[in-house]
């Protein structure tokens, strides 16, 4: 009998413009990338500097957003096809960056979740990284018995896509792992499922 | 908490610059005194007449031999006797006591590269902590700022253990840090320290948040030496009892002077341990304290008691 | 103290139990008849002789069992021992307070010499000898928390001091009470709390934490968890939780005496001096019904704070299944009469 309600979670307060920094970087996904539209329209005077978008485009260039971007007056967008390259872009971008650099994540909890690792191998605190959730509110989930990760779990109860466990998925967040916690549940009583319900959409 | 407290005596004392003597304790035991983490400081108490002072120094070292501990002194202008005495009273043999090492200065060693900076006595606990970096082999520089060469303490120590990583600079010859320069050229990770005169530390941060480094990548050894100012009486809501402050004395001071023993710890406006209730004052509280937030200040009902000092005639807080 | 180490197992056949030594010493968690969380924070201090609290770091008559199940437990999971990079000078820091308690407190199992950064250490009783340089991580045969904690009872967790907060940054940890450290390495106090119901708004993590960055060298605090647990099994892991969840549906009205413990941490906390950062042990001790019923104080009080104990607590420490069970076995013990104040034995 596991315990849902639990406290941990992370929040992501939402963009805001940073007129101090000299070089920004955007790393977004899916509706993310609306976020940083919005961004520019509203308070795109204020940014100076050197500015990068690094995004994870699965529509592969079909989505309005792609044509959107393209016009920012940005310096650079790095379209890449999934979320694994765009991060190996972003790591390659910031390895060149220096002190004053703004780093910013809009998109899914995953994107997020994997750009702030990133900065944090880099040595930046991770909350220096300003973040705004945007789209789905699937989640990348860690199995506690065999460590795997099942990517886009909508529901409270998911099957782990290598063990095959019955996982709850708790509130229970890892920056560290940019996943959440999912825990055997029907370990006292294998086979009793409670009520499967989409909540994460 | 308790207050420990270690037994130690005065083995060197030595001028090591213009108005800066270096001060080499031991325990009086002969035993080893504690390891330290670098940036930390210990109280020294020194018993000036019928007055215990009791003075935040930074352990300038070593790391290594706990058999001793050093702290430099610098000479202040308007000290209200701790330095005063050190310079002119305190000799070699002399048995005082001081605390463990208080931690609220150190690296954060996340970081990619450290950038220490220090102004003139603020080199002591960069010092050490240049030295835990240099043991850890992770890459620093060291940028030291002095007035004169023959006012900056362990330079020559300093330019031979480091060599290229640390950067002189002497404002009497016009040879100033260029902070302006030198933020942006820092790969991202990296953190910046800071320990020197409190117009330097708040330009320096002050340019650092300019040029967008986060608050996180940035630290100072915030050390309010308390300072003087003009006496005053603490009424004490609880007990009734009035306390005069005198001019050179902290209201931490006059407290315990009269046989109180309100909580402290770092007795530098840092660490928050001494906050204290305002009940009610007339005038005006000066906050001299790196604690509070702007707006518990402008509130006026607490005040930090080893440093902060009123402007008025009374102030009555709740103890 | 010429006392043997037993050969017992925490797993499989379960052959754990306490010599009558070992029940007196027992920390008996409870003051009173009913459980709240309160920030129960005591200074560390020297107890009474023989007890559980008369040294730092306390070492008992199931040591040597104890670490061939942390040795199981570590070959088949390694993500149970695990630094970050930045916690390498604290490794240093427990591996010196661990060695110099151990040598200083149990000098006829440990000694430690050195000369300088030359140090070395013996353990009688797991038969490790051992010569290294203290800072230097090649002279040992793996890491200084692992190295030690491989040779101490408890959990261990290391947690770096920065921004107003502690991050558990590195532990080893064999014996918890369901929590993972693979999960949780990386977060900050309030987070790796987040899943326990009702403190947080109690606010006893705001207050404990206050405390916790203002702790001193040389004056480390203690207080004591519980929970319990069915068979006297250490390793209660969320990792491996389809091992033994099933446990507690095992439990019958006949079985309750030899299955069912309670499990006692004793919680430690150190400042660390190099690093600044934070130990936190956690000591875990396990007493079986009937052994504890032979308290008769024990027994009866037992019985009273199962009965009373708020149902968030009771799933939260997954006594779910068998509470009713014990609480029914335990009325026998339960005369109805006043217990004395405080957790020792009368």
């Amino acid at each position: 009998m596991l315990v849902a309600g639990i406290k941990s979670r992370p929040l992501y307060p939402g963009f805001a413009p940073d007129r101090h920094c000299r070089e920004h970087v955007f790393a977004i996904d899916g509706e993310g990338a609306q976020a940083v539209l919005d961004l520019f329209a509203a308070h795109g005077a204020q940014l100076s500097g050197r500015m990068t978008i690094v995004f994870a485009d699965a529509a592969a260039g079909k989505s309005e957003y792609a044509a959107r971007l393209d016009q920012l007056p940005v310096d650079v967008v790095h379209r890449m096809p999934t979320l694994g390259t765009a991060m190996q872009r972003l790591r390659a971008v910031l390895k060149a960056s220096r002190m004053g650099t703004r780093i910013y994540a809009a998109g899914s909890e995953t994107l997020i979740g994997l750009t702030v690792q990133i900065a944090q191998e880099l040595g930046m605190d991770p909350q220096s990284v300003m973040t705004e959730h945007r789209g789905t509110l699937a989640r990348r989930v860690q199995c506690v018995h065999c460590k795997g990760f099942t990517d886009n779990a909508r529901t409270n109860i998911i099957q782990c896509a290598h063990c095959h466990a019955n996982l709850l998925v708790r509130d229970h967040y890892s920056r560290r792992l940019a996943a959440f916690q999912g825990v055997c549940v029907d370990a006292e009583a294998p086979g009793e499922l409670p009520e499967i319900v989409e909540i994460f959409k | 908490m308790t207050h420990v407290e270690i037994p130690v005596r005065v083995a060197r004392i030595e001028m090591v610059a213009d108005r800066i003597k270096s001060v080499r304790l031991m325990r009086t035991d002969g035993l080893p005194l504690p390891a330290f983490s670098a940036g930390s400081h210990v109280l020294v108490h020194l018993r000036a007449g019928s007055r215990t002072i009791k003075n935040p120094y930074s352990l300038a070292g070593p790391l290594h031999d706990t058999s001793w501990y050093e702290i430099a002194v610098l000479k202040a202008e308007n000290s209200r006797g701790g330095s005063r005495f050190v310079h002119e009273q305190l000799h070699e043999g002399a048995q005082i006591t001081i605390s463990p090492p208080v931690s609220l200065f150190s690296l954060d060693l996340r970081a990619r590269k450290h950038l220490l900076i220090a102004g003139g006595i603020g080199i002591t606990p960069i010092m050490s902590m240049a030295a835990q970096l240099s043991e850890l082999g992770a890459p620093f520089e060291l940028h030291y700022c002095t007035r004169t060469h023959a006012s900056g303490a362990y330079l020559d120590a300093l330019k031979e253990a480091y060599g290229s990583r640390l950067h002189h600079y002497e404002s009497a010859r016009a040879r100033r840090i260029d902070i302006e320069r030198l933020l942006p050229q820092q790969p991202l990770g990296t953190h910046l320290y800071i320990c020197g005169p409190q117009a330097m530390i708040e330009d320096v941060m002050r340019q650092a948040r300019d040029a967008g480094w986060p608050t996180q990548h940035l630290h100072a050894e915030h050390f309010a030496a308390p300072s003087g100012g003009h006496p005053f009486d603490v009424k004490l809501l609880k007990s009734g009892r009035t306390i005069h402050v005198k001019e050179d004395e902290s209201i931490l001071q006059s407290l315990e002077d009269a046989g109180l023993t309100p909580p402290y710890l770092c007795r530098g406006g840092a660490c928050g341990q001494c906050e204290t209730s305002v009940a009610s004052c007339d005038g005006s509280i000066l906050h001299f304290d790196h604690y509070l937030s702007d707006e518990e200040k402008q509130a006026g009902n607490k005040i930090m008691i080893c440093v902060s000092r009123l402007k008025g005639s009374r102030i009555t807080l709740d103890l | 103290m010429n006392r043997e180490f037993k050969k017992e197992t925490f797993r499989d056949d379960y052959t754990f139990f306490n010599s009558p030594h070992s029940i007196r010493r027992f920390p008996f968690p409870f003051w009173e008849d009913k459980y709240m969380y309160s920030v129960n924070i005591e200074p560390h201090t020297k107890g009474p002789a023989g007890s559980v609290y008369e040294f730092p770091i306390d070492i008992n008559e199931h040591y040597v069992a104890e670490m061939e199940d942390r040795a199981i437990v570590l070959k088949e999971d390694p993500l149970r021992c695990q630094a970050l990079p930045h916690m390498m000078l604290a490794q240093w820091d427990f591996l010196e307070l661990l060695m110099t308690s151990m040598a200083r407190d149990y000098p006829q199992w440990f000694s430690l010499t050195a000369e300088g950064s030359r140090w070395h250490w013996i353990n009688r009783p797991l038969g490790i000898d051992q010569k290294f340089t203290f800072g230097d991580v090649g002279t040992l045969p793996c890491e200084p928390m692992e190295f030690i904690g491989r040779q101490c009872q408890g959990d261990f967790s290391l947690q770096d001091q920065r921004d107003g907060q502690l991050w558990m940054d590195a532990g080893i940890v064999t014996t918890q009470a369901d929590w993972s450290l693979d999960f949780d390495v990386g977060m900050n106090f309030m987070e790796w709390h987040g899943p326990v119901p009702l403190a947080h708004d109690m606010r006893v993590f705001d207050r404990a934490l206050k405390f916790l960055l203002n702790l001193q060298i040389g004056q480390p605090a203690r207080r004591l968890n519980w929970t319990m647990t069915v068979n006297p099994r250490l390793d209660t892991s969320p990792e491996n939780y389809t091992k033994w969840g099933a446990d507690r549906a095992t439990v019958t009205p006949e079985n309750v005496g030899d299955k069912v413990h309670l499990r006692v941490e004793l919680q430690a906390l150190w400042r660390l001096p190099r690093s600044n950062a934070v130990l936190f042990s956690i000591r875990g001790y396990l007493i079986k019904m009937s052994e504890l019923v032979t308290v008769p104080k024990w027994g009866r009080r037992m019985h009273r704070v199962l009965k009373s104990l708020p149902q968030e607590l009771v799933d939260y420490k997954g006594i779910t299944r068998y509470r009713d069970t014990t609480i029914e076995w335990l009325s026998k013990y339960d005369d109805g009469l006043p217990t004395s104040p405080g957790g020792a034995p009368d």
